[in-house]
């Protein structure tokens, strides 16, 4: 019996590899590979911890399943040896808190230029997304904000504000609170693909999180708080966007769609919601 | 002294202690006895466990089959949801929080500090009782309205018990972690009305009662050691019930503030986490100034030790079980103990990484972030000093070590998954997934359950003279350890495919659909491993009828509870011990059996210096 369970306490990590092993090929895995640059580092980091602990699981495991058939073996009759009496060596007990230790800061440090990235302001590619705005004919001054919408999490919708246009017909800067001109769409994020785009996440009741899983994107949207996210697509694409964070019954349900387009398109896209919105309902008969 | 022999085996005068009717008696009575009070603990939270069980199975099979009938517990529950037996979202949203927060704070947290904890501590350190014996028995009856409040919070009962209009469809609905404002305002959701403040005045109860026990642990252990019980002396069970002690201390009064405070703006109307003009479902807009995020701040400054309180003492347990079964001494005593602290320290330190998305200052994430990724260090450290403790063992495959090995090989997973999510980055995406559900019950189950498993058919000697079923516990753990892998190890993969943890239905979503049919799979490993702990219950019940009474030491161990009669009497030890040595002076080269307990006092000469130092 004792070989049996040396065996199954070998069976199962071996299980558990070769699961992780065939997940990729029957889609237990990332829906697809992120379509967003900064996403992919994501990613990298992702494979890069995969590689070290798989490595540690298979040596532990190993180790565990060693020492359990060799103590098997001491059991055999005939064998009346007594166990190894040692109370620990000081130069293991060094040596397996100084090497975990590199390799652990090793992971800390490796990843902080994409944490700062991602989340610091300063560190926000702020040139990029200046273009885009500029592309669009953005009438703004330095201190505007660089955010091309405001999301808002609502039980259980997306809300969506974009700033609108002036009397010219030029895009204008979205302002902190909303403005007659501005556009609302509900459930349906459109931006610019192609390079970096702001959004300003808020809530207006409850906590929700904002979660664009092929972009590897996610940030909580506390209420009482403005928070900016950046991302970026490579190409025009439709994205699912929901709901992270528990935010009641209907959480499950806050089903909407991220779509990245070409800036002409998106600016197309903008004209087309201000003249739906402004439509007074009257359809002119052409004339006879 | 040396003249004083032990009875090395049951006889007459131990015949009295199989009066099972008489501890039947005391255990459903009040009592202020330290071994009574562990098994009030412990029986309480085994019932606790089957019902947290049922909900979770709940939870498997509305993941596994959406909106479809749900059979026997469907029926049982049907008049309360209205539905029929089937799942509605408000009920699925009750379903997993109430599963938390039972196997958290009725399973977890008393098996580990409120069940071993007693039965253990004055026991293994040769005091007659507990420092503050009704301070010890008020911490366990302080169980009670706990348990009460929270089958409130379930709904259970409708209005007219409970006042939680709806029932169970309006059972508490916040998550374990009641993040406001959907905790903090009641128009937020059906289950944050009356149950929400159920919720809360159960969560204070168990607050209470971890309060006083913890206390009482810290005076017993620094107070009431045998002569001769050096700290560096005390076993590894006692070191960790003492950090966790300690831990406790400092940790729940945050979290007791923090309860009142919510309270306090539910029921005041004050603003500590309700910021101004927030429109909650069409209600007037909050009048306020406050700040979601202090609530997460002060919920996990408490929850994150809290999950040290969670693992610690199963870790203490299991280091004294390996070392027994292994017949060896713990491989590198002093870095164990120092493991604990360390990690216990480290867990102050990093509550932050629950937030990394929250909207926290990100320069903090990067704080708790090397924070986090260095607690794996001390546990890195104890997993290879276990692994090390079996190496060159003579080891015992019997139904403890079985459960302990498995202990280590699941908490191996745990702690390497943890890495994932202290990566900052990594976390974004994992944050709020099926992966992190995984990992904290690989922890939780895999490391802490299979550990408190191995103590409950390591100590049942102790508690009943009575040695539990050998092959009904072997079973026992073949099929829970296969269907926990089953069910938990296939959530990494859900984690990484992006699927969303506490959504009712997750194949709304195309992205999710095909994710179906292994969800299905997961359903089946529950169910399996649920039945599985009919075994456990089983077994302990009749285990308790078997006819060979098991004697004072039945595994050769050398810790001082071995050394009293089996049950031990009022007052513990026949005769008062004295402790000579540490704990884990196994396969001692200079002697030819292959234990030497803490109590047998030294020969002429004294001890001969241990090898291997």
């Amino acid at each position: 019996m004792k070989w049996f369970w040396c065996i199954f306490f070998m069976v199962w990590p071996i299980v558990a590899v070769v699961l992780c092993l065939i997940a990729p090929s029957q889609g237990w895995w990332f829906y697809s590979e992120s379509v967003n640059p900064l996403g992919r580092r994501i990613d990298h980091l992702f494979y890069v911890i995969l590689w070290i602990t798989t490595i540690v699981f298979i040596g532990t495991q190993v180790g565990l399943g060693y020492a359990l058939f060799r103590g098997a073996q001491k059991t055999d009759a005939g064998d009346a040896s007594k166990a190894w009496h040692s109370h620990g060596r000081h130069d293991l007990e060094v040596a397996w808190s100084i090497i975990p230790a590199i390799i652990l800061l090793f992971i800390a440090l490796y990843q902080l230029d994409v944490w700062a990235e991602y989340r610091v302001t300063d560190a926000f590619p702020r040139d990029k997304m200046e273009g885009v705005l500029k592309r669009l004919h953005q009438v703004r001054t330095p201190k505007d904000s660089l955010a091309l919408a405001e999301v808002s999490g609502r039980q259980f919708e997306w809300r969506i504000r974009y700033p609108g246009f002036d009397a010219n017909g030029n895009l204008l800067p979205l302002m902190p609170d909303p403005q007659p001109t501005d556009l609302y769409a509900v459930n349906e994020l459109r931006l610019p693909s192609g390079n970096p785009v702001m959004i300003n996440l808020r809530s207006l009741d409850v906590q929700h999180s904002f979660f664009l899983p092929d972009l590897r994107v996610k940030q909580d949207a506390v209420p009482g708080l403005v928070i900016p996210v950046w991302f970026a697509t490579d190409s025009p694409g439709s994205h699912q966007l929901l709901c992270a964070e528990l935010c009641g019954w209907g959480h499950y349900k806050m089903n909407a769609r991220f779509i990245s387009e070409s800036e002409e398109d998106f600016l197309k896209f903008l004209r087309e919601l201000q003249q739906a919105q402004n439509f007074d309902g009257v359809t002119q008969a052409s004339p006879p | 002294m040396s003249s004083i022999a032990l009875p090395k085996t049951a006889n007459a005068d131990e015949s009295r202690a199989d009066n099972h009717l008489a501890l039947l008696k005391q255990v459903c009575w009040f009592s202020t006895d330290h071994k009574i009070i562990g098994l009030q603990f412990l029986m309480t939270t085994l019932v606790m466990m089957m019902l947290g069980g049922a909900l979770a199975l709940g939870i498997r099979w509305q993941l596994a089959f959406p909106w479809e009938q749900m059979p026997i517990f469907g029926q049982l529950v049907a008049k309360n949801i209205e539905m029929g037996g089937q799942i509605t979202p408000e009920f699925y949203t009750m379903l997993f929080t109430m599963h938390a927060t039972v196997m958290i704070f009725l399973v977890i947290i008393p098996v580990l500090a409120g069940a071993f904890g007693n039965l253990l501590i004055p026991l293994m350190i040769g005091a007659d009782d507990m420092a503050f014996p009704m301070l010890n028995a008020l911490s366990y009856w302080f169980m009670w309205p706990a348990i009460v409040c929270f089958a409130l919070a379930t709904g259970y009962g409708g209005e007219e018990i409970s006042g939680v209009r709806g029932g169970m469809n309006a059972g508490a609905a916040g998550g374990w972690t009641s993040y406001p404002l959907l905790s903090a305002l009641p128009e937020a959701a059906p289950g944050s009305e009356a149950a929400q403040f159920w919720w809360l005045l159960g969560v204070t109860f168990v607050g209470f009662s971890s309060m006083m026990g913890s206390i009482n642990y810290m005076t017993t252990i620094i107070n009431m050691r045998a002569p001769g019980m050096t700290l560096f002396r005390m076993p590894l069970t006692i070191w960790a019930m003492f950090i966790t002690a300690i831990l406790q201390a400092f940790a729940l009064p945050v979290l007791t503030a923090a309860g009142f405070l919510l309270l306090s703006d539910r029921v005041f109307d004050t603003g500590f986490f309700k910021p101004s003009g927030i429109v909650v479902n069409n209600a007037a807009p909050t009048i306020g100034g406050g700040q979601p995020l202090l609530w997460q701040h002060l919920f996990w400054f408490y929850s994150h030790p809290a999950v040290y309180i969670m693992i610690l003492p199963a870790m203490g347990m299991v280091s004294d079980m390996l070392a027994c079964m292994s017949r060896k001494p713990i491989f590198g005593y002093k870095p164990m103990v120092y493991s604990l602290v360390a990690i216990a320290g480290l867990g102050f330190i990093v509550w932050g990484h629950h937030m990394f998305t929250s909207g926290m200052n990100p320069f903090i994430g990067m704080t708790f972030m090397i924070s986090t990724v260095m607690i794996a260090l001390p546990s890195g450290v104890k997993v290879f000093n276990w692994i090390g403790t079996i190496w060159g063992g003579r080891p015992e495959f019997n139904t403890v070590f079985l459960n302990c090995v498995a202990f280590v090989s699941m908490f191996i997973v745990g702690g390497l998954s943890g890495i994932f999510m202290a990566a900052v980055p990594v976390d974004v995406y994992f944050h709020d997934t099926y992966f992190i559900v995984a990992h904290f019950h690989y922890v939780l189950f895999g490391a802490t359950l299979f550990g408190v498993f191995g103590a409950i058919h390591f100590w049942y000697p102790k508690m009943f003279n009575r040695k539990m079923n050998e092959p009904v516990g072997k079973l026992h753990f073949l099929l829970t350890f296969i269907g926990f892998n089953g069910t938990f190890f296939p959530m990494h993969l859900l984690g990484v495919a992006g699927m969303p943890r506490r959504y009712a239905n997750p194949y709304l979503y195309p992205y999710l659909e095909h994710l179906l049919p292994m969800n299905q799979f997961m359903t089946i490993c529950a169910i399996v491993m649920g039945l599985a702990q009919f075994l456990l219950i089983g077994n302990f019940i009749f285990s308790w009828f078997s006819r060979t009474p098991a004697g004072r030491n039945p595994w050769h161990a050398n810790t001082l509870e071995w050394m009293a009669p089996s049950p031990p009497g009022h007052g513990n030890f026949d005769i008062p011990p004295v402790c000579y040595r540490g704990p884990y002076e196994y396969s001692h080269p200079s002697r030819t059996d292959d234990y030497w307990p803490q109590w047998e006092p030294p020969g002429p000469g004294g001890d001969p210096k241990p090898a291997g130092h």
